[in-house]
């Protein structure tokens, strides 16, 4: 950590992941690892230039009171139902001022099985002028709830940030927690994590791709893909203890062993993935009706990306060459580099293609680890020190970065930062490239999740 | 005249009281019973109100719907709207932003109703139990007809406690919404 001045703090230049506040400090994450701090006072810090720290000083005020000195921004972030009755008066929410403009309301409750938030669409016709997202309906306090606790016992909070991203969320807090108490985790619990991780990966690929063809109108393919989910889930299950393979992945190592039976059955299922994956790509490729729905839809530009710098495939689809497991790194991809697809269109399609190319590399993945499992420990216990860590791991849509402070054992101060934050302003500019009917499109294809930033 | 008139009233037997046709009524009853099968014991609509989830739990459910386990098969799916809704299906905690919005799509919600909790989250609060963002459980905003346990439940304890919480119910079509408890399972 380097701690700045309040001059250089506000003139940093680098590319911004995330930004929190505790007690003392405020801290700023810049890739690929670089953690810079500025002194509070009286609660306040300068608020950063960049565009996608906005949500952060948003979160930074309603979590701990902190103020961003000169943030344009001040909109709650999660504490929308102050009154002790739950209510509040509803926000404003300005259309551009230009003729003919109406608004619609979606949300809270969406129509499909998602997660709540509420999004406002200002629109001339079909035209989608702005949207913007009112989040925060899913706190449920999880950083309040880890302070305190020790690390063992605070992991259930990481696995449940982003139930689709469990597997990452554990292994980045497993890894800030192992950081800062200078453990290092056995090598056969870092492969069965890897391992779990790409698993995971390849879950939500597969269920996500569908659901994309699906709001295409290609139910085929959504039922093919859906299947290919279960099938990993179901082999999860057997290998693992749990489809989801939750509270696996701990601090110090993993839970439990792979079952006897686990590396065949997730074998099957990565092998009938496999041999589906040609033809089902070829419908993507075959088909003008549905090429016509996403290609050109839900741009994400170069330019704006690099204005973001987001994550994961959203990032790597409009040019930004970035992933966590390459830089900064953690084991054991330093040894074992996975191959990035780049694609610089940044619409639907692109996104489609880079989860897509996705999938064979982390089917070799797991087939390699499988056969070459070390034959170590599973788990070292963590001492009862002192000290400060950053973990990183690179969930299916992104980077997910976890910080903690532990004092003798207990975590005093933690943070989570989920790719998603970089992810839902790219969504409000990206759905303003199309008309309304795109939006569930542009909407699964970035796939932000709503508790991992609400928290 | 005035004997005759009470001469008839005093012979006249008073009139039975007014019944219906016996084959008629019982074929309204066999219609009723069908009818209510179908209300409240088979393609029953299901509207799904994430509450304060960490999303592990709509995985779970939308993996209901796949090909392997076809919850649609037993005459049950999923509809964006309440009004259109005989289960209202609850995920997650009773998250203080949510629970204005919860309670707002079970008033929405034609009566008769079932109400699910679906995970360890809905049914307590689950491992966020004691935060000061969450209120509980999802009984601390609508009476809970049945609780599905599990973090997350996975799609075939799903389904099977759903069919379940039907079948409770669809016995005695005149009877009210029978309170399932996990332990029933
Ligand atoms: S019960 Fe478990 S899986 Fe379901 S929402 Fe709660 S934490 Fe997530």
């Amino acid at each position: 950590m380097i701690l700045l001045s309040p001059a250089d703090w506000a003139a940093h230049q680098g590319k911004f992941i995330a930004l929190w506040t505790d007690a003392q400090y405020a801290y700023a994450l810049y890739q690929p690892q670089q953690l810079v701090a500025v002194e509070l006072v009286e609660g306040a810090y300068p608020a950063l230039p960049h565009p996608g720290a906005n949500w952060y000083q948003r979160l930074a005020h309603d979590l701990n009171g902190h103020k961003a000195q000169g943030a344009t921004d001040t909109r709650p972030a999660i504490e929308h139902f102050r009154n002790p009755d739950f209510t509040a008066p509803w926000p404003e929410f300005t259309s551009p001022g230009v003729e003919g403009v109406h608004q619609v309301a979606v949300g809270p409750i969406h129509a499909a099985i998602i997660e709540p938030g509420h999004f406002r669409f200002s629109l001339r016709g079909e035209e989608v002028l702005k949207l913007e997202a009112r989040l925060g309906y899913a706190h449920k306090g999880t950083l309040a709830l880890m302070r305190g606790k020790s690390p063992r016992l605070a992991a259930r909070y990481a696995a449940r940030v982003s139930g689709d991203a469990t597997v990452a969320h554990s292994l980045a807090f497993a890894q800030a927690a192992e950081t800062a108490l200078d453990t290092t985790p056995p090598a056969r619990a870092v492969y069965l994590r890897a391992i779990m991780a790409e698993l995971e990966r390849l879950a939500n690929h597969t269920s996500d791709i569908g659901a994309i063809a699906a709001d295409a109108g290609f139910a085929f393919l959504d039922a093919r893909f859906a299947l290919a989910r279960e099938t990993i889930c179901a082999a999860a299950a057997i290998a693992f203890g749990h489809r989801l393979m939750m509270d696996i992945v701990v601090p110090g190592g993993v839970a439990g062993d792979i079952m006897p039976e686990g590396a065949a059955a997730i074998i099957d299922a990565l092998s009938a993935l496999e041999f589906e994956l040609p033809s089902l790509t070829r419908v993507f490729e075959d088909y003008a009706s549905l090429q016509d729905r996403v290609i050109g839809t839900g741009i994400i530009s170069p330019a704006l990306a690099e204005a973001y710098h987001p994550g994961g495939y959203v990032g790597r689809a409009s040019g930004q060459a970035h992933d966590a497991r390459a830089q900064p790194g953690y084991p054991p991809y330093l040894d074992h580099p996975i191959h990035m697809p780049i694609q610089h269109e940044g619409d639907v399609a692109a996104r489609l293609r880079i989860r897509l190319d996705e999938i064979p590399e982390s089917i070799r993945s797991i087939r390699n680890w499988l056969q070459t499992l070390p034959t170590d420990a599973l788990a070292y216990a963590l001492p009862q020190t002192s000290g400060m860590g950053l973990g990183v791991a690179e969930s299916f849509r992104g980077p997910v970065w976890h910080w903690l402070h532990i004092e003798s054992g207990a975590i005093t101060t933690a943070f989570i930062a989920d790719a998603s934050a970089l992810h839902w302003p790219l969504l409000e500019h990206a759905a303003t490239t199309g008309i309304l009917a795109d939006f569930p499109l542009i909407n699964k294809s970035i796939n932000a999740s709503y508790s991992g930033v609400d928290l | 005249m005035v004997w005759k008139t009470a001469l008839n009233h005093i012979l006249s037997k008073a009139p039975a009281p007014a019944k219906a046709d016996p084959a008629q009524v019982k074929d309204l009853r066999a219609r009723l019973a069908a009818a209510s099968t179908t209300k409240l014991g088979r393609a029953l609509a299901i509207r799904h109100v994430p509450a304060g989830s960490c999303n592990g739990c709509e995985l779970e459910l939308r993996a209901t719907q796949n090909l392997i386990h076809d919850l649609t098969q037993y005459g049950l799916s999923f509809t964006p709207s309440p009004r259109h809704a005989d289960i209202l299906l609850i995920t997650g905690v009773a998250g203080r932003n949510m629970i204005e919005a919860a309670r707002q799509a079970r008033a929405a919600m034609p009566d008769p109703v079932l109400v699910v909790a679906l995970g360890d989250c809905a049914i307590d609060g689950g491992v966020f139990k004691a935060s000061p963002a969450v209120q509980g459980g999802a009984d601390t905003i609508t009476p809970i007809d049945l609780f599905i346990p599990g973090c997350p439940p996975t799609p075939t304890q799903i389904i099977q406690a759903l069919l379940t919480l039907i079948e409770a119910n669809a016995l005695d079509p005149m009877k009210k919404p029978r309170r399932l408890r996990a332990r029933d399972l």
